[in-house]
């Protein structure tokens, strides 16, 4: 490339710096649970770390099965792009892909 | 003085729009802009009220009708007329520009309409005026969508017009105030406004159209539809346990598809039906602080959605590209942007101190008080996965990650003010709820920024973060891949158009057998009938002697001649 200037993330460190952040704030907030009083409408809400629990496995069932889910609804890009050419001047006379299924196994979701 | 009270808000737009027909240049940027602070001016003088009613037919119509809860929602729609404005300056094509402004116009005819008549007319305005934005874009996948756009919200008028006609049969008038499931008028009425509400199932006109619009296109449609149909209910329907169920559906589902969707602006649509979903069940719950609640995140929803859609916009205007797997690294060159950005996530993800948080939380608390426990830990849920898909894969993928190599730098500056504007807001809200509490239609003295709501709140999107963190570093996030998702319009694009071709195949085929059949059984009928009758032996060919013939006229004669003797 062009000598560009370094910008802030293109450094390691700075990348590190900022995880190393993020997780002596999760650590501080953890603590806090057990110091600030709340008040508590809900028995839930009387586990230690509730809030903190919930949030991360409610993100990684989300991720996970968002990825499963791609297994079946995951198709090519141009999956609908025969649509509308009659009524489009561009339409040409290219043969429309009758193939769609047939590339769907192809994905490797897990790359 | 009087009879400027009695203008409606939708007036100035529509004349606006006129005016911005005929003129040009700078003249019409200046009256563009004029028209939203001027009908806002106007609006903040205007007490509640009736203005205007006249009587039709039978029908008492009321077309002009103000009070808390309209008042609420026309003050948000200038907000947002105007900022969308700002953003599309620099757009030099009419007829954005004039659709822009009768889109507007008609947001706020249909939040002032005091009759379901009236509400139909501006139900239907919106729909025909917003899909030139769709349009505008100009390519073969905008036009086949803004096609399926329109049948969609007018059929969801039609709805609305016959429910419309059964309320006023089955109770004499046509008044729009509480509606509620009785009768066959009430579940037509909750349809329609259910389909422009982006209902799970009747969702999908809007993840599909609203990527597909122009840049500054999809700003003025995130803003009016979806809460023109959130107030209908608020007003038709406040209370119905239904709406709880679900407001809870559409919080959760649309994430999943967020997570893995690859074009920006569509992972923002589906995060539109999430946040929508909050406020239906706000309405939904209906006591007052859930209907503060759901009213007040419509409010701050329109900004901050805004302001997410005006950023990936911006991304989409300078570099040419929306979808996450062709860009990453832009920060370097487009700090601003990125910076606005984040303000927008943050307000979405309802980190204290933005606006998301004063307001969500209402309906979080509304949830808890009234005994929707389950309900409350779906929100908890939702709340966890807009903050992972709309708070940090946005910004993350367009952003940061890796260098896409692409060097675009920040938009032109009349699109920097009008993101800056909603930025600043989405802030100053978080920071001093009360002047947005003050506004609501009721007064409960809610008091967002206690220990337990913000420590609560900071721990469940501090750990969502880690989530992100340790799956991507483990290599479980799923990449951006180039690629379609299927949702429910994969049945009406691909499985109803194959099987109604399918189906008419096998009739085509059937009629013409039995066609064949019967003109082969025909032919050898008729040949049957010719070679019998055919021939010296047969009834039609034979020959009669030409005396028997000579007699018979003398007989006739004879009787001739003694009828005209007798007679």
């Amino acid at each position: 490339m062009r000598n560009e200037k370094t910008h802030l993330f293109d450094n390691p460190h700075n990348v590190k710096r900022i995880l190393r952040i993020l997780y002596g704030c999760c650590a501080v907030l953890f603590v806090l649970d057990f110091v600030i009083h709340r008040h508590i409408t809900h028995s839930w809400e009387n586990l230690w770390g509730f809030y903190a629990i919930y949030g991360f496995v409610a993100c990684v069932i989300l991720v996970l099965v968002a990825t499963w889910m791609r297994k079946f609804i995951m198709r090519p890009e141009d999956y609908y792009d025969d649509e509308g050419r009659a009524d489009f001047e561009d339409s040409a006379d290219d043969e429309l892909p009758e193939k769609d299924n047939a590339a769907v196994g192809g994905h490797d979701v897990d790359a | 003085m009087m009879w400027m009270l009695e203008l409606p808000p939708f007036v100035p737009f529509y004349i606006g729009a006129f005016i911005v027909l005929v003129s040009r240049g700078t003249l019409r940027a200046a009256i563009m802009l004029a028209i939203p602070v001027l009908s806002a001016i106007h609006l903040w003088m205007v007490p509640e009220g009736v203005y205007l009613q006249f009587a039709f037919l039978d029908y008492q119509l009321i077309p002009y009708r103000v009070d808390k809860l309209s008042l609420m929602f026309a003050y948000v729609f200038h907000i947002a007329a105007f900022i969308a404005i700002v953003y599309s300056l620099h757009v030099r094509d009419i007829v954005q520009q004039v659709a822009g402004m009768m889109y507007a116009g008609s947001g706020l005819g249909a939040v002032f309409a005091g009759d379901l008549l009236t509400l139909f007319v501006f139900w239907e305005m919106l729909a025909v005026t917003s899909v030139f934005l769709i349009w505008a874009r100009g390519t073969r996948r905008s036009y086949v969508a803004g096609m399926r756009y329109l049948i969609i919200q007018v059929l969801s008028g039609v709805i609305l017009l016959v429910g419309t006609l059964f309320y006023g049969a089955e109770n004499g008038t046509l008044e729009f105030g509480y509606i509620g499931l009785e009768g066959v008028s009430g579940w037509l009425i909750f349809l329609a406004f259910g389909i422009k509400c982006a209902f799970p199932m009747l969702h999908n006109w809007l993840t599909d159209t609203y990527p597909e619009a122009t840049v500054t296109g999809t700003v003025f449609l995130s803003a009016f539809t979806t809460k023109v149909a959130v107030y209908a209910l608020a007003r038709g329907y406040p209370g119905t346990e239904l709406l709880v169920y679900i407001g809870a559906t559409m919080t959760c589902f649309p994430i999943f598809m967020a997570v893995i969707e690859n074009d920006l602006r569509r992972v923002l649509a589906y995060s539109l039906i999430n946040q929508v979903g909050f406020m239906v069940v706000g309405i939904g719950i209906g006591t007052a602080l859930a209907i503060n609640g759901a009213v007040a995140h419509a409010f701050n929803d329109v900004i901050f959605k805004g302001l997410l859609f005006m950023s990936m916009g911006a991304v989409l205007h300078m570099t040419g590209r929306i979808n996450g797997s062709e860009l990453g690294g832009l920060y370097k060159t487009m700090p601003r942007t990125t910076m606005l950005c984040m303000v927008g996530a943050a307000s979405i993800s309802a980190f204290p101190l933005f606006s998301g948080f004063v307001s969500k939380s209402m309906v979080m608390t509304a949830a808890l008080e009234n005994g929707f426990d389950w309900i409350w830990l779906a929100l908890l849920f939702a709340s966890a996965g807009v903050f992972h898909h709309a708070g940090i894969k946005i910004p993350y993928f367009a952003f940061f990650a890796h260098d896409s190599g692409i060097r675009a730098s920040d938009p032109p500056t009349n699109m920097l003010i009008a993101m800056s504007i909603a930025a600043l807001l989405c802030i100053a809200i978080g920071v001093y709820p009360s002047a947005l509490y003050s506004l609501l239609p009721y007064d409960t003295g809610y008091n967002p920024y206690d220990a337990t709501h913000v420590l609560a709140q900071t721990q469940l999107l501090f750990f969502s973060a880690l989530a992100f963190v340790w799956l991507n570093l483990r290599g479980l996030y799923p990449p951006e891949l180039p690629s379609t998702n299927l949702d429910v319009d994969w049945l009406y694009r691909r499985v109803f158009p194959t099987a109604a071709r399918s189906l008419l195949s096998v009739i085509w085929t059937l009629d013409s057998t039995i066609r064949q059949t019967i003109r082969l059984r025909l032919d050898s009928f008729l040949g049957h009938l010719a070679r019998r009758h055919e021939g010296p032996s047969d009834l039609l060919s034979r020959t009669r002697p030409l005396g028997s013939m000579v007699m018979w006229v003398a007989v006739l004669l004879a009787t001739y001649l003694f009828l005209s003797f007798v007679g």
